[in-house]
């Protein structure tokens, strides 16, 4: 076992487990990168589940129709949007409870995909070509990181985008539209989660799978959180979240009479001991906060 | 043309009261235009779903059977909700309970005894406790966001509960079935008419009792205290972790006594799946009973017959039963938005003033 051990951890390594593991962390990066700028702007939507759930029924029906892998991409990043867009009217039009808000997005994206998925239960689907031999999504979530890090921390935009996070009573009296600033976030963020979704439905698997987010969305939700929304260290956690549910899966294939059932919980019970750890800290926890975060914003007049 | 809200100067009380009609009311509408969309009739296609269930005695009964849980469970959550305790982990704590109801019967499968019973409950309700406990004291240690936990957690019982029929529990004489032994006699809820169980009174119970703590003692007043004015609450020295406590405790437990119902009144044996959603379900009848345990009896029987007419739906009408969960979202969508307008009138200006 000692044997086995050594070399699984040599073999994690080796270029081909990265990119395995670059491949597993892909949609938790997309779908928290979209939260994590949602969140900067003050508002929390817990519909990343239902976002992402909607660009996967989306994604592979716009490709198998057409049988066009990148309009799939195209439907993915419209359905995640237009949740958005509802998720959004509520919430900042309407100023509705943002956890009951997004909760309600998350059942119906879950039971309107069910609906619209039901007819390509056990259909082929249409794989997204590789280019060179790596798909273009895992590298464009990096990519996005970066840009994200940027427009954040070192432009005028990015410097909106918190404020309205932090103070929107502040940022309302100088002038910014609060709820301009906010519904482009939560667009974003649908876009991120409905691309995100999209690539579960034409990279990872390409096939459709009633609930195949599987709660992908939710631990997304808790990696923004661990990340103290901060772009660069989401990529980091993300990258330790691939990696353990890989080496879960690689260990299975030792058959050392774990139960699979034990493996296939451990991305839930990891995320719950990185949000122990990390809200735990108070330093860790509360710096990066958005002060505004869930807080409805009704001017006065 | 531009929307804006406006503050009442006191909150609508008829508002209040139309809000949960209103919401269903367009939740028709949109039902009937989806119908319409696919094909249907409209008007029929809602008969079907909303009104047929109704006309016959065996679908009431399976009305009851299915209100029952949810009932159960929505109550729960109504308090914790008040509280601004977010559990949505219901499901997991109903998983919890039906394992431990579960775990006497397939342990000691001769044992044949009212006590049998007893302890299926009894066992039930602390599993669902147990598992609920443990989001309540990560985000009292820990400051862990309870809603992200508790729901990670249905996720693992899940897992442990298939890990359980497939290996350890799984009946010897099942034919490889993912399924425990039957349970019989005593192991099982007795029915009070044709396919009704006595453990549907236990959500009537329930309803009347939390109804009584929320509006008639001090603990209630500490938990509304508590959930709408957080600061008063720690001046008036309620303890904030205990109430989280308090809470959890109180809303897993009733998950896990409807998780052991379903199993010992319904199922009558253990499976992966034990539950077709009620403790999500269970979030939309809280927020539709008003967050008030006697608004969540009728909450709970409107979205039983949610899942009822999608089963209609589905033998006369040829739509998918998956349709019952779109209402159940549309419906929550709604009800959110009227009740926007218990606090707020909306106002449309021209968008070239200098108020936009």
């Amino acid at each position: 076992m000692t044997e086995a051990l050594g070399f699984l951890f040599a073999n994690f390594f080796s270029l081909n487990t990265q990119l395995i593991v670059l491949a597993a962390l892909t949609p938790f990066l997309l779908a928290a990168l979209g939260e994590l700028v949602t969140e900067r702007s003050g508002v929390l939507n817990l519909g990343v589940e239902g976002m992402m759930i909607m660009g996967a029924v989306a994604g592979f029906g716009g490709a198998f129709l057409t049988q066009n892998p990148w309009v799939g991409i195209i439907t993915s990043i419209l359905a995640g949007m237009a949740m958005a867009l509802l998720f959004a009217f509520l919430s900042i039009t309407l100023v509705t409870n943002q956890v009951a808000s997004g909760l309600a997005l998350t059942l119906l994206g879950l039971g309107l995909s069910g609906l619209i998925g039901e007819s390509f239960v056990g259909q082929p689907g249409v794989k997204l070509p590789a280019i060179a031999g790596i798909d273009p999504l895992m590298v464009a979530a990096p990519i996005l990181t970066l840009i994200v890090a940027f427009v954040l921390f070192r432009t005028r935009w990015g410097l909106v985008i918190r404020a309205v996070g932090n103070n929107h009573n502040a940022a309302h009296a100088l002038g910014y539209g609060v709820s301009k600033v906010r519904y482009l976030c939560v667009l974003f963020g649908g876009a991120c989660s409905g691309l995100a979704g999209g690539y579960l439905a034409l990279v990872y698997t390409p096939q459709w799978v009633e609930n195949m987010t599987a709660g992908k969305g939710w631990i997304a939700l808790a990696l923004v959180v661990f990340a103290s929304w901060r772009p660069i260290r989401m990529a980091a956690g993300a990258y330790l979240f691939g990696a353990i549910s890989i080496l879960a899966f690689q260990i299975q294939t030792y058959g050392w009479g774990i139960p699979p059932q034990f493996l296939n919980s451990l991305p839930y019970l990891v995320t719950i001991l990185a949000l122990v750890l990390i809200s735990g800290s108070r330093a860790l926890a509360t710096r990066n906060t958005p002060a505004m975060l869930g807080q409805p914003f009704v001017p006065d007049r | 043309m531009h929307l804006v809200l406006e503050k009442r100067p006191e909150a609508s009380t008829a508002m209040a009261i139309a809000s949960p009609f209103i919401a269903f009311a367009l939740t028709l509408i949109a039902g009937g235009i989806i119908f319409w969309m696919r094909g249907n009739d409209p008007f029929s296609a809602l008969y079907v779903y909303f009104v047929e269930p109704l006309t016959q005695w065996w679908s009431v009964e399976q009305l009851i059977v299915k209100a029952a849980p949810l009932i159960l469970i929505a109550t729960g959550l109504a308090v914790a909700y008040r509280a601004n305790v977010w559990n949505i982990g219901a499901e997991g704590q109903l998983y919890a309970g039906g394992i431990m109801a579960g775990l006497v019967p397939v342990m000691f499968p001769q044992w044949q005894s009212p006590v049998v019973l007893v302890l299926m409950l009894v066992l039930g309700t602390l599993g669902g406790m147990a598992w609920g406990s443990i989001p309540a004291t990560l985000r009292n240690r820990f400051r862990a966001n309870e809603i992200l936990t508790s729901l990670m957690l249905v996720y693992v019982i899940q897992l442990v509960l298939d890990y359980l029929v497939r290996g350890p529990w799984r009946d010897p004489q099942g034919f490889n079935f993912p399924k425990s032994i039957t349970f019989t006699g005593w192991q099982t809820i007795p029915y009070v008419t044709t396919s009704v169980h006595g453990g549907v009174l236990f959500a009537l119970v329930a309803a009347l009792a939390l109804w009584f703590l929320m509006s008639r003692t001090l603990k209630g007043f500490e938990i509304s205290v508590a959930g709408q004015a957080p600061r008063a609450a720690r001046f008036a020295g309620f303890s904030e972790q205990k109430t989280v406590m308090f809470c959890f405790l109180l809303s897993g437990g009733l998950a896990g006594l409807a998780g052991a119902t379903e199993v010992a009144g319904v199922i009558t044996q253990l499976q992966p799946q034990i539950s077709p959603g009620y403790g999500f379900t269970a979030i939309i009848v809280a927020f539709l009973g008003r967050l008030n345990p006697i608004g969540v009896i009728f909450a709970g029987l409107l979205l039983a017959l949610s899942y009822l007419g999608g089963e209609a739906a589905q033998m006369s009408l040829g739509i998918s039963d998956k349709i019952a969960r779109v209402f159940q979202g549309i419906l929550l969508f709604f009800i959110l938005v009227c009740d926007t307008f218990i606090l707020y009138r909306i106002k449309f200006l021209k968008s070239k003033g200098a108020t936009a």
